[in-house]
């Protein structure tokens, strides 16, 4: 190349996934704490989070030619499904009963 | 090769294959009606895995390409869970049948989350961690919430779902960095690179996410928030189960992860698990002080004593996690009882939870009265009783560790504490004005249960029942 730029500056590398990684998990802890509104928003959350530890253990899995970064996303993706399927089901039992969802109204007890 | 391994994991196998032909068996043969013999068949299987483990196990066995061990402090830990799993189930059966709650998922998920918690405590790498950590969770989430029609209950099930799932995601957050920096999520691979070099930043932060996701499992200050709520919602018996059997298992996991994956760190994490321990010690004395709810005031006692747990933990020695393992024995006796008495009160047949009903009960009921004095003098960790060793020897690893401090500042928290286990006393034996008699005639089963309870920890000072023996060569497994 004459333009003189090496094109290894412009690869997108580990870092850069990380960096996303990191990021949108800090996301998800955020929705979690400061989401005031729905309960609905904190499963999302939630799974942000979890997306984002798929993201940081498949960027690493191909960064060290070794599959068991994958193998662990995939149980990550699974007990994921599980969790989300174990939360709603208590959600709609808290909804029959509260007639909300809301998560400001989550204060019969005071925690 | 696999045969050698599926007879590694065989308790294990048993106990899954028993909740899974149960849970079909049951929805076949009249759903709720069947509940009460499941409950007795569940606990009798856990006795009888419990028993299989003390006898036919020895030696160190690894399995799946060291995804599973099975060693004298799985084995340790295994038998401390299962044993307090069932006799968890047997002193529900009749609180539950009362207030219409003995549904058969209930020791089908008790079941379940036991395999979890054996999972836990033998894993040897991260995903059989993860694994393990998550079918004690997903099963704990539900029977939290198992009253579905009490907005207390669904709101308290609510709220450990959504901490807990945090908690699930800092571990794996700290597990895929830990995977990165190190090169493999087994801890035998994990304890090489610790040894060899300083850790690298980013085995670091894996470390403390690590640590983080697993403070909220052991709900140690300040990942605590959760705890007092869900005690106060849960059902009493599944109230007992949170206090007991999970929080064995998540020290033993946290025991294992610090000292098999990150034992060459130990100057790294001692300063966090110190300081952890020091906060949970104090808040959990200081906040129970004003609880007029005594499910919550458990709570707050359970932080403080996971407090004293993690003080043998931050020791990093041998003679730490000795202490911690008798610490946890003696712990999981004590809350038995207390739970178990806590479940005898009742007035009009509805269960009581006020503190202030206590008033005067030695009166009407001496021996209940009697054997809770001791349980709640052992709790404050009073001298002549089996709490008091407990405290003493996690207080001993510390001080010879050279953590001096953290040691003092667990005496003062114990004094502290001393306080509101004291007042509980002082109600049973000098309140005054009952207004409303409260009756704790309880069933047979939870009468012995209470006073065996309160027997074990005047008798045990004796020996300790041996138990010394036993977690000193657990503990000897884990440090290399």
């Amino acid at each position: 190349m004459d333009s003189g730029w090496d094109e290894s500056d412009h690869m997108v590398g580990l870092e850069h996934y990380l960096t996303v990684a990191a990021t949108l998990f800090v996301i998800g802890v955020f929705g979690l704490f400061l989401n005031r509104k729905n309960v609905i928003i904190l499963l999302m959350s939630i799974e942000l989070m979890l997306l984002a530890v798929n993201i940081n253990l498949v960027a690493f899995s191909a960064f060290l030619g070794d599959l068991v970064g994958q193998v662990f996303t995939l149980f990550v993706l699974t007990v994921a499904a599980a969790e989300a399927a174990i939360g709603l089901a208590i959600l709609v039992c808290f909804f029959r009963n509260r007639g909300t969802i809301a998560v400001e109204d989550a204060n019969v007890m005071k925690g | 090769m696999i045969y050698s391994d599926l007879y590694v994991i065989l308790p294990e196998i048993l106990l899954s294959v028993f909740a899974l032909v149960a849970l079909i068996a049951v929805v076949y043969a009249g759903k709720d009606q069947r509940a009460s013999l499941l409950l007795w068949v569940s606990t009798g299987m856990l006795l009888a895995v419990t028993a299989f483990i003390g006898i036919v196990g020895s030696g160190t066995h690894v399995a799946f390409n060291s995804l599973f061990v099975d060693d004298a402090f799985s084995r340790f830990a295994k038998i401390l869970i299962l044993a307090s799993a069932a006799v968890i189930l047997l002193m529900s059966e009749s609180f539950m049948a009362k207030h219409d709650l003995l549904r058969f998922e209930y020791p089908i998920l008790i079941v379940l989350a036991a395999v979890g918690m054996m999972i836990m405590v033998s894993a040897a790498d991260l995903m059989t961690l993860y694994m393990g950590l998550e079918l004690q969770s997903l099963s704990l989430y539900i029977v939290a919430a198992l009253r579905r029609d009490s907005v207390r209950a669904t709101e308290a099930g609510l709220k450990y779902f959504v901490l807990g799932a945090l908690s699930s995601g800092l571990f794996l957050f700290g597990a895929s960095l830990v995977y990165g920096y190190a090169g493999t999520t087994q801890f035998a691979g994990i304890i090489e690179t610790t040894r060899d070099q300083e850790l690298s930043l980013g085995l670091l932060f894996g470390l403390i996410f690590v640590i983080s996701g697993l403070a909220f499992k052991v709900s140690a200050v300040p990942f605590h928030m959760w705890t007092p709520d869900v005690y106060e919602g849960s059902p009493t018996p599944v109230t007992a189960f949170f206090s007991t059997a999970p929080k064995v298992a998540a020290i033993g996991l946290f025991a294992r992860v610090l000292h098999d994956a990150f034992g060459g760190a130990i100057a790294d994490w001692r300063q966090v698990i110190a300081l952890l321990s020091v906060l949970s010690m104090f808040l959990g004395s200081i906040a129970a002080i004003g609880q007029t709810d005594i499910k919550r005031l458990m709570a707050y006692s359970s932080i403080a004593h996971m407090g004293y747990a993690l003080m043998g933990l931050a020791a990093g020695t041998q003679l730490g996690i000795e202490a911690l393992l008798v610490y946890m024995v003696i712990y999981v006796t004590m809350s038995i009882g207390t739970f178990a008495f806590i479940l005898t009160m009742e007035r009009d047949g509805q269960p009581i939870t006020d503190i202030s009903a206590l008033k005067l009960i030695a009166n009407s009921d001496p021996l209940k009265a009697l054997s809770m004095l001791i349980l709640l003098f052992s709790l404050a960790g009073v001298p002549p009783m089996l709490g008091f060793f407990g405290k003493f020897y996690v207080l001993k690893s510390a001080y010879e560790a050279g953590l001096i401090w953290l040691a003092i500042a667990g005496v003062v928290a114990s004094v502290i504490g001393a306080y509101y286990y004291l007042r509980i006393v002082f109600l049973m034996y000098f309140g005054d004005d009952v207004n409303e008699e409260l009756e704790t005639r309880g069933t047979p089963i939870l009468t012995a249960i209470v006073v065996v309870c309160a027997a074990v920890m005047v008798l045990g000072i004796v020996n300790l029942f041996g138990i010394d023996g036993a977690a000193s060569v657990a503990a000897e497994i884990l440090i290399r």
